[in-house]
């Protein structure tokens, strides 16, 4: 059955400041939200409330179509963040490993880690520790945990943070085939990503007009 | 939840883990004693126990605060709070892995320590023992006090006195359980088994009032 996410009514506040309200959104399988907007404009506090780690003041997020309804929507989603959640001590590899492990991916992780670092372009590196990486590396491998567990909806908070155009067309790469196969993506940012079809979201402070 | 268990020893026990810290720590402590006290043998082996003990405490509470704290760093703990994996379980793991790095190796060195402070065997055997028993309670405990403060940028003395009072139990059936081995009246078993008891009380609200904790901190 293909999935469908559904947000209803949503709003947050930093604070006593509103940052968005009453918003409503439904995306299809395959579906993309671009969110743009300045900085401080709320756009990462919009992705922390859809993976419901900021507390919303209204509103329900709903997937239909998941595989265990009664699951809470947060555990359907992968969340890239600012931060890359890898740890610097550990190799590439190891980090990848035990994110597949630790999400509960069925296979052979080893291989899964090495399939996706091949495709993110670090094909070969996963032996060397995350901390040795350069900064755009380090966030191609923090794109290559999205590959090596599957969830259906993609949350990417700036993936192209300290990225080269032609890894910019990698991550675009990334998302057209997340949605090949029936996934949703959202992605806050504000290089021009070439994400064909994707609705669009503007965020500006208080008022937020989709 | 065995790959978080071994990725946590892993960091422990690579470059930065601070694995060591405690052991060095809890040895300085320990080592110091008899020079503070001076050569008196009978002296250093009434207060043994107790010495031990003290530093196995100190050594414990260490390294908790960066516990959750490293993991909200580098981001990992908002993955971590999105799991199908209670987020109870996580921190429990977690806390098991802590202590296998940072509490088991207090443990092991203590016979060591106690024949620095003149200890008898059986008092070493037993103040061994409880310590076993003891410090996974320290850090199911501890890990409460570094979820209220990961969000902290220096939650380490904070963690460390929010922590104590409900310590402070812990310390005291476990010294009085190491020396009712030696001194002949008191009963050996009754403090021991209310050690354990703090112990198995704490694995269950520990990771429980830590998860809460964990929850609320994430913005």
């Amino acid at each position: 059955m293909p999935i469908r996410l559904r947000v209803d009514g949503l709003g947050a506040s930093r604070g006593e400041d509103p940052i968005f309200r009453e918003f409503c959104l439904v995306l299809d399988a395959g579906g993309a939200l671009l969110v743009t907007g300045r900085n401080g404009t709320g756009k990462s506090t919009f992705l922390r409330t859809l993976a419901g780690l900021y507390p919303a003041d209204s509103g329900t997020i709903l997937l239909e179509g998941a595989t265990d309804p009664t699951a809470p929507v947060r555990e359907s989603l992968h969340y890239l963040g600012h931060r890359n959640a890898m740890k610097r001590d550990l190799t590439v590899a190891e980090n990848l490993v035990f994110w597949a492990r630790f999400s509960g991916q069925a296979g052979d992780p080893a291989k899964d880690a090495d399939d996706a670092l091949e495709v993110v372009g670090l094909g070969g590196l996963g032996h060397l520790p995350f901390g040795y990486l350069s900064a755009g590396q380090q966030r191609r491998a923090a794109l290559a945990r999205l590959l090596v567990a599957h969830r259906p909806v993609w949350l990417m908070d700036e993936p192209t943070a300290a990225l080269d155009t032609a890894s910019e067309r990698m991550v675009e790469a990334l998302i057209a085939g997340h949605r090949a196969t029936g996934g949703i993506v959202i992605a806050a940012t504000h290089q021009a990503l070439d994400v064909p079809g994707a609705q669009m979201l503007t965020m500006s402070g208080f008022a937020v007009t989709a | 939840m065995m790959a978080l268990y071994l990725r946590d020893l892993k960091l422990a026990t690579r470059a930065g883990g601070g694995a060591l810290t405690g052991i060095l720590f809890f040895m300085a402590v320990v080592a110091v004693v008899p020079f503070g006290l001076g050569p008196d043998l009978k002296l250093l082996a009434q207060v043994g126990p107790a010495m031990l003990w003290i530093g196995a405490l100190l050594a414990s509470l260490l390294g908790l605060d960066r516990l959750f704290q490293a993991e909200r760093e580098d981001g990992a703990l908002d993955m971590m709070l999105m799991q199908e994996t209670p987020l109870v379980l996580t921190v429990f793991v977690k806390c098991l892995a802590h202590w296998t790095a940072s509490g088991l190796p207090l443990v092991l060195v203590s016979p060591l320590l106690g024949l620095f402070l003149n200890m008898e065997p059986t008092a070493i055997f037993a103040t061994m023992l409880t310590l076993l028993a003891g410090t996974p309670a320290i850090t199911l405990i501890g890990a409460m006090g570094a979820a209220v403060a990961v969000a902290l940028p220096r939650g380490g003395l904070l963690v460390s006195i929010l922590v104590l009072p409900l310590v402070i139990p812990v310390l005291i059936f476990g010294v009085s359980a190491a020396y009712a081995a030696v001194e002949d009246p008191a009963p050996f078993l009754p403090p021991f088994m209310i050690l354990t008891a703090i112990t198995l009380f704490f694995a269950v609200i520990g990771p429980a009032a830590a998860a809460v904790a964990l929850r609320a901190s994430s913005e």
